[in-house]
């Protein structure tokens, strides 16, 4: 099983994410440049990482989402390849479409990094197998533009489809716009497409990858892929 | 052009003249006026900075490079300096911060490190007043909206509140960066031969005379300084790091410069005198963004976001490619030749023609004349008035807690990436910091630390004590130290009952360094910081540096465990003169901090380290500002559990509780170690002081206090 991780000028977790899929996981990982045209033969899972793609100063995520690659993940996509975005990666995602909604400011206006507890909202998902339904895992965040937002009628669209992966959440298992700590809409931290093989999400699984960073939940979201991927390739 | 207008004093012209046996023309006189500034030239400040000791055996490159490196293990070193930018964040606070940060995460990009954390000290006036708030907000989104972009993360920092920074608030920036040792980048490589190419942004008008000005009181209309302010942009720093990391490692250039105060000329001068080549640049094939420059424009341009290779010329067509990759206008500019003279050409004249020695190193020192303040014998005056001393403690504890400087400071942490690049074992909010090196396993360890009050009363112990402070919770949590960086913030040396504050400041870090064995690898001195008649108090802030082998548990503090003992290490009566309590609760600051105490630090030091080697205490606090109060506070708060302190000294309990400095700890031990902790601490002043547990805080004397309300007294909630 092979990962590609898509590098855009102003990308800043790129290194983050091969470290954990690579040296933590043990995937094999490559980086690939934005200019590109097509992916590294044999990719599973592409990952569109997080940081400033292009300096965040058109709108997050919109320049990115026009460089050269993005037709090689559109189609890996398509033909049901796994993509998973995070943070601005997930900003990416929405703006090319392959997602539906989008990002907005979060509603305090400012810059917010600190850890987060989510509830897992679906566990048949390929990057959520391994934890269970209604589990609370604690990812950090660190965003400006967090707030999950879609007009109400595709949001209950999105709600009855199931297509909500991740929530903001309390200890005690409460989840919804309550616990946002951004004003995302019902909570949404996460979420995948109809047919579940493309996942944004706004928290870093990344950064909870190893226990002596504070946290190691975020091992279930590489262990879930890895034994979809297995299960898939045989 | 008057010499006298570019800044120049009567003697500095007249060693030009002798130097280059002419009249400087304007270009050259406008280079040397900033060249020489203090900013620049540092020529207030040499003869203290030689105090330093700079050698030891952990220093792999010291003072006179862009940044200290010191040896990290395993073949990696940790390049790290501390720089102020105290004027722009005076005078428009987010782009001040912003690129104060980016200068010295290019700093440490220029010894080929990968910057990998940042701190960030920053010293407001009143709390309440809107002057402040604005400031204060703008310069902590500035830091954010900055490092965040540029992914390198704010692990940590120090922000303290006082009048005295009212119109002048400062702002130091640190960064560190990982560098393969046998890799670090010098500006002594450059040979006769190779080109000189300019990569980055391009260059504007922006923050032309920014070292200048920042040599000078700010004026009371700090608006009209608008245009001495640089501009930054992160994302292209983003990818100046990339790119200048790819070229590193693919060895495509001999030397490497960034571009900071004074620009190109600085940048290209430096590099000309240290490799001891000369340097030919054509001004007329630098990448402008504006039209009609002037020479000198060009040449002391402080825009953001460039640096300056040196490449041999079989290497050329390397570097542009990736310029081109990384979409970075790249230009060659120039070629370095034998010999030490700097020209500068535009429009096929000679414009500049100076030997490259004299720029950087021809100024002379200014010996300003040093006088004891009149009033110091007042300052130091200070007695205990037992009528005005509160009987009972909460109520001082509830009111240091939820002071400015004290209380917690999530509104500022919150707002910075702390965490990209998968390092950070302790973030901000703790007395230290901890990043771990993925390259070889160990924890970097990192304290910022000012005392500024303690420095205004006596500023050879408040010297001392800073540093001293700075170096205990590296020793506590685990961490040898391995050097220190230094910005030395003080008001104009020019009046000299203030550089006698600065010397004595200086005098008191170096002997501390000394006694402990220390090396400072680099540093920076901001002077003049002063407005509308108004001084700074003496600020000298340090950074020290230190390491844990691969596999120790780092101790912490806030990890207090139900039935664990409480133990103070150190003395009983520390000093309430400079303290929070002093300032914040008595509303006076007289009085003197404690004098040094060299041996007491080094005993302090070896049972620390073993302490936490051994795993001898489940929580571990230095007692800083605050004191022990504070400490029980905060480790009540962040462990959530309450405790019974029973505290029987001589002292009063006010000293007991709210004294500040020397070598002290509270520790939390496990009643399975207490035997093996005593055995470590025998012979060391230490005194048992209860039991946690519970939900209350209970203190000698005093109504017992729930910890959800101290916490909510810090929170602000």
């Amino acid at each position: 099983m092979n990962a590609a991780v898509v590098v855009f000028p102003g990308s800043n977790c790129d290194r983050d994410v091969i470290h954990a899929l690579e040296k933590v996981s043990l995937i094999p990982t490559r980086a690939v440049w934005h200019k590109e045209s097509s992916l590294p033969e044999n990719t599973d899972l592409v990952v569109l990482p997080g940081g400033f793609s292009y300096g965040d100063y058109l709108r997050c995520g919109a320049m990115a989402a026009r460089s050269p690659i993005i037709d090689a993940v559109r189609g890996h996509a398509e033909r049901g390849g796994l993509v998973l975005g995070i943070c601005n990666g997930f900003q990416v995602l929405t703006e090319t479409g392959l997602l539906p909604g989008a990002l907005l400011a979060n509603s305090s206006l400012e810059f917010i990094c600190r850890r987060c507890l989510l509830r897992v909202e679906r566990n048949d998902t390929p990057f959520t197998n391994c934890f269970k339904k209604g589990e609370i895992v604690q990812f950090p965040i660190a965003h400006h533009e967090g707030l999950y937002f879609l007009p109400e009628k595709e949001l209950s669209e999105l709600e009855a489809n199931g297509q909500v992966v991740f929530r903001y959440a309390a200890l005690d298992g409460s989840a919804g716009a309550d616990q946002s700590p951004n004003g995302a809409l019902n909570g949404i931290a996460g979420i995948v497409n109809r047919h579940g093989n493309v996942l944004g999400l706004m928290p870093h699984p990344e950064r909870a990858s190893e226990s002596l960073l504070g946290g190691a939940d975020g091992l279930g979201m590489w262990t879930s892929i890895k034994s979809w991927l297995e299960g898939r390739l045989g | 052009m008057d010499y006298r207008k570019a800044g120049l004093r009567d003697v500095e012209i007249e060693i030009i003249r002798r130097e280059l046996g002419r009249e400087p023309n304007e270009a050259e006189l406008r280079i040397f006026g900033v060249m020489w500034s203090e900013h620049c030239s540092y020529k207030s400040s040499r003869p203290l900075l030689s105090l330093f000791p700079k050698n030891g055996p952990a220093v792999l490159k010291g003072v006179g490079e862009n940044a200290g490196v010191v040896d990290a293990g395993r073949g990696w070193g940790l390049a790290f300096k501390v720089e102020s930018h105290n004027h722009p964040s005076a005078v428009e606070p987010y782009q001040g911060a912003a690129t104060g940060v980016g200068g010295i995460i290019r700093d440490i990009l220029a010894m080929g490190a990968r910057p990998m954390a940042s701190l960030d000290g920053l010293f407001f006036g009143k709390a309440d007043s809107p002057k402040t708030r604005f400031l204060s907000d703008g310069i902590v989104k500035g830091v954010g909206g900055y490092g965040n972009c540029v992914g390198v993360p704010t692990v940590g920092g120090k922000t303290l509140y006082d009048e005295r920074y009212e119109g002048n608030p400062l702002l130091n920036a640190f960064c560190m960066g990982l560098v393969a040792s046998d890799s670090i980048v010098s500006s002594q490589t450059a040979e006769p031969g190779n080109l000189v190419v300019l990569l980055g942004s391009k260059t504007g008008r922006d923050g032309i005379g920014g070292a200048a000005f920042a040599s000078a009181e700010l004026g009371e209309d700090t608006k009209a300084s608008r245009p001495q302010v640089q501009i930054g942009d992160p994302f292209v720093e983003k990818l100046l790091i990339e790119a200048c990391l790819e070229a590193l490692e693919k060895d495509l250039v001999a030397s490497m410069q960034d571009m900071g105060a004074a620009g190109i000329t600085s940048s290209a001068s430096e590099i000309a005198a240290k490799s001891g080549v000369g340097m030919i640049l054509d001004l007329d094939k630098v990448p402008l963004r504006e039209t009609d420059m002037e020479a000198w424009e060009i040449a002391l341009s402080e825009s953001q976001e460039r640096m300056l290779l040196i490449v041999r010329p079989e290497k050329l067509k390397s570097v542009l490619a990736l310029g081109e990759k990384w979409d970075l206008d790249c230009a060659v500019i120039g070629e370095t030749v034998e010999g030490d003279r700097f020209i500068l050409e535009k429009g096929g004249r000679i414009r500049v023609d100076l030997p490259a020695s004299l720029i950087g190193g021809g100024c002379p020192e200014i010996a300003w004349p040093a006088a004891k303040p009149k009033d110091l014998v007042n300052r130091q005056t200070f007695e205990f008035d037992e009528a005005e001393l509160p009987k009972d403690l909460v109520l001082p504890l509830l009111k240091l807690l939820s002071s400015p400087s004290l209380r917690e400071k999530s509104w500022i942490t919150q707002q910075y990436d702390s965490m990209v690049q998968v390092n950070t074992v302790q973030g901000p909010g703790a007395p230290v910091s901890l990043v771990r090196i993925k390259e070889n396993g160990n924890i970097a360890a990192m304290t910022m630390e000012a005392l500024p009050w303690a420095c205004y009363l006596d500023p050879y112990r408040g010297g001392y004590e800073t540093m001293a402070r700075s170096l205990r919770p590296l020793w506590i949590t685990g961490a040898r130290h391995l050097g220190m960086t230094n910005c030395l913030n003080f008001p104009s040396p020019e009046n000299p009952e203030q550089y006698w504050e600065f010397q004595e400041s200086v005098k008191g870090l170096a002997a501390c360094c000394t006694d402990l064995l220390c090396p400072v690898v680099s540093g920076n001195v901001s002077l003049y910081n002063e407005s509308a008649g108004l001084s700074i108090l003496p600020t000298p802030l340090v950074c020290s540096v230190g390491l844990l082998d691969a596999g120790r548990k780092p101790l912490l503090p806030g990890n207090w465990k139900e039935g664990d003992h409480l133990f103070v290490a150190g003395i009983d009566n520390a000093s309430i003169p400079g303290s929070h309590f002093q300032v914040n609760f008595l509303g006076r600051l007289n009085g003197r901090p404690l004098p040094p105490a060299p041996e007491m630090e080094r005993d302090f030091m070896v049972r620390a380290l073993l302490t936490s080697e051994r795993n001898l205490a489940d929580s571990a606090n230095p007692l800083l500002g605050g004191g022990l109060g504070i400490a029980l506070c905060k480790e009540s708060i962040l462990s959530g559990l309450g405790a019974e302190v029973l505290l029987d000294t001589p002292t009063h309990s006010v000293a007991a509780f709210f004294a500040e400095g020397g070598a002290r700890a509270l520790y939390a031990v496990p009643a399975t170690k207490i035997p093996e902790f005593l055995q470590i601490w025998r012979g060391f002043p230490l005194r048992p002081i209860g039991v946690v547990g519970g939900s209350e805080l209970r203190l000698p004397g005093s109504e017992p206090v729930p910890v959800q309300m101290i916490s909510k007294a810090w929170k602000g909630a």
